[in-house]
């Protein structure tokens, strides 16, 4: 027999396609997907069937048009679905740049899904949840280290809830001062998350946006003309999306306390700086850091999530409560937080999510101060070799700090290729797909041209990284020498392009399979 | 002392020396500690971070982890009638299954061409919770019922114009707060007297403090304290007639059985998940909804991310897609968006499908029913005991209701006490939050109580306030 030749570095890839229809289009009269327990007779005895009893108008006329379905036939279109999702167990997950997208380890998984948390009621007595409490409370103390705060919150169910809660500390900061009314601006940067304008946004404050300046840096200059009596706050990300750290951060934050700012540190991908350096260091007053990102548990399609808050000693006072406290050897909550007149009350309901919280906690336990070192080390190594590979490529650039060291991500331009052969960094994600492969461009506006953003964290192997860099080199070629088959991506995905026309027109966007059956039932 | 990395674990495939080695060549360095070039010197740590040693497998994680966990007592141990907000109904192990698959659960943010099953399976949530709520529109989830609720209310305004919104005297005290920090510091909140003797919403107080500044009001069905409000219909007519909104929040578990909010008016429904078929999670198992009518003005209004089916180019496919992105902060307008978006909780949207295309139309009602005749059952049992109410409300609730102890001679707190001591979770002590019921508890009822389960309570608190 001839040896089978599997050298090449580009993977024969063809994502599962079941052509599986919308569940509605399944559903069968008569089926159904499970029992529900029923009540006894001695119940329906005593009380009778109570819709009689229910207000006159309250009881539903018609059954909820709800799918019927067996249970077979629901959890096949269920795991065809998984099939037709690329999540990172499946792919090389180097292309969702600025979400710092890593391994997320089985075990944790398995241990947040156990009954003696998955079960438990976030009411129950607090001697009967002293190990979820303890798991908090630990997890509280590891965050300090690693920040350099005072006390954390992990009440934010995400990291822009996080941004909101540091915006609503920062309200609550001036109101007791009684210069709310002055203290009206917050600036952050072009490149920092959207969130960090738009969760301010929501609590009131003008945003003031700092554009880089001829280096790439955030402009001190400017910043120094922005920053005045109207300043509340400062929430930026550091590096930003671009990966470049402003080394003159602590010149950024002494500023804004010059005018009695508060600055808050958009941590949601602190993974290249984990041992490194710190938000206090840095003279942040908050921060908050992504569990979901940095520490490793899984996105599951965009949260559930947690957005971890930490604040200096000062700001301890205006926390969502409950906290976690520790008392001996016993752990209580401290409710009594909701009734000062500082806190900003809540954020989410209950102490948030808890099987995040205790999936971040094993991670840090699994690695240690040492093991975190390493990730950062790791993370920034893996992307300095991505950034030095692309940049060889003649149609990758990457604008800003040149011949420097990026942090954990590069956001890099395809500027030339678009110039030369009119195909655009869209057009590459879409094929990228044809690959096995996910690719992100940036968050809107492009400040960059034809962007991508990459982020390889510690997870990917140098095996991993070239393959990464050998398919996009494979596509770049077929840009100039076979545009079409680029153009017209993916052909190996579950689906064809998309026709988006009529995403954004109210008489064609179809919200629910009932919308989309109105709108084509003339057709 | 100069910080050390951890050699060759299992997380980092590159943590092998030699490996690096190769990559640092390729880049131009020595060490790893040449990284990091540009945070200056002054900003690095100079030591260790002060954290517990890793442990050196992963058995000893788990050995560590379920040691901690054995700690809790949950409510497989204990027999449990909290509910206020998380409720603990029965979840199907395929609602399990499909959540914890590897495909779902570690995408992110995915085009519809790699993450066409996520688009998929949440555009079906969408849909699915649109006829459970009969409205048109409903957003991929957001953080939890109360941050639905919120929002909800912050698009009434924005359509609006107008910035006072009427809401519940009686709500969930937790809620209340979350929805005041984030209507705060523009939106203000005026609260709405019950009756006193059915927890109806009071149409008189209603009537007097509605204005023409008022954007929106706010109310419950069933209430936070299980009373089903027969007055809808009243409530949105008196809130249209001022120009204003009907905001119904809901507990979708009921609506197999109750009438849909927009049948009596409402123009926008809210809710949260988690009775569809996720655990309680110790209260991370919450995901908020919001729905609306197909129209312009209010879809527009939505800042989370709403997926919508398209077709391809290839006739006979379904394609999908993000619709009216724009007009959310990751448009081109960041803070000029619709208030913000990012990570939720997504998970638990597809998990809820799973759960309503499961139960079906049959099991929903089936559900409706059987947690109402439950409930009643727990209440008219209640009454037996001398000096205890089994409702303080005369009138008709759903798997939540007040149970009166001021004629019993104990308070709230020394009940729940004893019933601890008997392996019993009592429903939550409601004399902090409303101090006018005095003594009060907010009991929860579901599908996974049998009579067993109710009787024994029963005579438990009896024996506890009867002292026999």
């Amino acid at each position: 027999m001839k040896r089978i030749d599997r050298s090449h570095k580009v993977r024969n890839f063809h994502q599962a396609k079941w052509d599986e229809p919308i569940i509605y289009e399944l559903s069968k009269k008569g089926e159904r997907g499970i029992l529900v327990p029923e009540v006894c007779d001695e119940i329906k005895e005593r009380v009778g069937d109570c819709v009689s009893k229910l207000p006159e108008g309250m009881n539903r006329k018609e059954p909820v048009n709800l799918p019927e379905m067996s249970q077979s036939r629901v959890l096949r279109h269920y795991v065809r679905l998984s099939q037709e999702t690329l999540g990172a167990d499946v792919n090389i997950e180097i292309g969702q740049g600025t979400c710092t997208v890593k391994y997320s380890p089985k075990v944790n998984e398995q241990l947040s899904r156990m009954t003696e948390i998955a079960d438990l009621h976030p009411l129950q007595d607090e001697s009967t949840v002293q190990g979820i409490l303890e798991i908090i409370h630990s997890t509280d103390e590891y965050m300090r280290e690693i920040s350099g705060m005072s006390r954390f919150t992990f009440q934010p169910g995400g990291g822009s809830q996080g941004i909101l809660t540091m915006a609503s500390i920062i309200r609550k900061y001036h109101e007791e001062k009684g210069q709310d009314h002055i203290k009206d601006e917050i600036i952050t940067t072009v490149y920092s998350h959207p969130s960090d304008a738009a969760a301010p946004a929501v609590k009131g404050y003008k945003i003031i946006h700092i554009h880089p300046d001829e280096n790439g840096y955030p402009d001190f200059e400017a910043f120094k003309a922005a920053v005045n009596e109207r300043t509340a706050g400062f929430i930026v990300a550091n590096p930003e999306d671009t990966g470049v750290y402003n080394p003159k951060v602590k010149e950024f934050t002494s500023l804004v306390h010059e005018y009695d700012g508060l600055c808050g540190y958009d941590q949601a991908n602190a993974n290249g700086l984990l041992g490194v350096t710190r938000a206090k260091e840095a003279g942040f007053d908050m921060c908050f850091f992504n569990l979901h990102k940095t520490f490793s548990t899984p996105h599951g399609c965009g949260g559930p999530a947690s957005g971890a808050t930490g604040v200096v000693e000062k700001l301890v006072k205006y926390l969502p409560g409950p906290l976690v406290e520790k008392c001996e050897d016993k752990y209580t909550l401290s409710y009594d937080l909701l009734d000062e007149e500082y806190s900003i009350g809540k954020v989410r309901l209950f102490l948030g999510v808890a099987p995040v919280i205790l999936k971040a906690y094993s991670w840090i336990r699994s690695l240690g101060a040492e093991g975190l070192y390493e990730v950062a080390k790791i993370a920034v190594l893996n992307n300095n070799y991505l950034f030095n590979k692309l940049m060889k490529l003649d149609c990758v650039d990457a604008p800003y700090i040149r011949g420097k060291q990026r942090i954990e991500q590069v956001r890099y331009t395809l500027e030339k290729l678009t110039e030369e052969t009119g195909i655009t960094t869209g057009d590459i994600q879409r094929r990228m797909m044809d690959f096995g492969m996910h690719y992100w461009t940036s968050h809107h506006p492009y400040h960059i041209p034809e962007p991508i953003t990459l982020e390889p964290t510690e997870t990917p192997s140098k095996e991993d990284l070239d393959e990464y860099i050998a398919t996009l080199e494979h596509i770049f070629k077929e840009c100039y020498e076979n545009p079409e088959i680029v153009k017209t991506a993916p052909h190996s995905s579950v689906c064809h392009q998309v026709d988006e026309s009529g995403l954004d027109d109210p008489s064609e966007w179809a919200l629910s399979w009932r919308t989309y059956l109105r709108k084509t039932s003339d057709q | 002392m100069a910080i050390k990395g951890f050699k060759n674990h299992p997380y980092i495939p590159n943590s092998d020396v030699e490996t690096q080695n190769e990559m640092l060549r390729e880049i131009g360095l020595n060490s790893l500690e040449e990284l990091h070039d540009e945070v200056p010197e002054s900003l690095k740590l100079k030591e260790n971070m002060k954290l517990p040693k890793a442990f050196r497998s992963e058995y000893e994680l788990k050995k560590h982890v379920e040691r901690i966990l054995k700690k809790n007592k949950s409510c497989s141990d204990y027999l449990n009638f909290l509910g206020a907000g998380c409720a603990q109904h029965y979840v199907p192990a395929i609602c399990d299954e499909v959540n914890s698959r590897g495909e779902f659960l570690t995408a992110y943010g995915g085009e519809p061409y790699n993450d066409h099953g996520r688009f998929q399976s949440l555009f079906e949530y969408e849909s699915m919770v649109a006829e459970l709520v009969d409205m048109d529109v409903v957003n991929v989830p957001t953080m939890d019922g109360p941050q639905a609720s919120a929002t909800s209310i912050r698009m009434a305004s924005r359509i609006t114009g107008k910035k006072e919104v009427l809401i519940p005297e009686i709500l969930d005290k937790e809620k209340f707060l979350i929805i005041k920090n984030y209507c705060s510091p523009d939106i203000s909140l005026v609260e709405v007297k019950y009756d006193q003797e059915t927890g109806y919403m009071d149409l008189e107080d209603l009537k007097g403090k509605i204005s023409d500044n008022t954007a929106a009001v706010y109310f419950e069905n069933p209430t936070f304290v299980g009373v089903i409000e027969p007055n809808g219909d009243k409530i949105s007519q008196i809130a249209h007639q001022a120009g204003a909104i009907s905001v119904v929040g809901v507990d979708p578990s009921s609506l197999g059985l109750l009438t849909p909010p927009p049948q009596y008016g409402a123009d926008i429904v809210c809710g949260d998940l988690q009775p569809l078929g996720i655990h309680m999670n110790y209260g991370g198992g919450q995901a908020g909804f919001m729905a609306t009518r197909d129209e312009e003005k209010y879809v527009m209004e939505f800042p989370s991310r709403l997926f919508g089916l398209a077709p391809t180019s290839v006739e006979g496919e379904y394609g999908f897609g993000d619709v009216a992105y724009d007009r959310t902060s990751f448009g081109h307008h960041r803070e000029h968006g619709k208030e913000y978006v990012g990570t939720q909780s997504a998970l638990w949207g597809i998990t809820a499908g799973v759960y309503l295309a499961t139960m079906g139309p049959v099991g929903m009602r089936e559900l409706g029913e059987g947690i109402l005749q439950r409930s009643q059952y727990a209440i008219e049992k209640m009454n037996e005991i001398k000096g205890v109410k089994g409702s303080y409300f005369n009138s008709v609730s759903f798997k939540e209701f007040v149970v009166d102890f001021n004629e019993s001679g104990k308070t709230v707190e020394e009940v729940n006490k004893e019933l601890l001591n008997r392996g019993i979770f009592g429903g939550k002590d409601l004399s902090n939050d409303f101090q006018n019921l005095g003594q009060c508890a907010l009991y929860c009822v579901t599908e996974i109580h049998t009579k067993e389960d109710i009787d024994r309570l029963v005579n438990e608190i009896k024996e506890i306030v009867e002292g026999c």
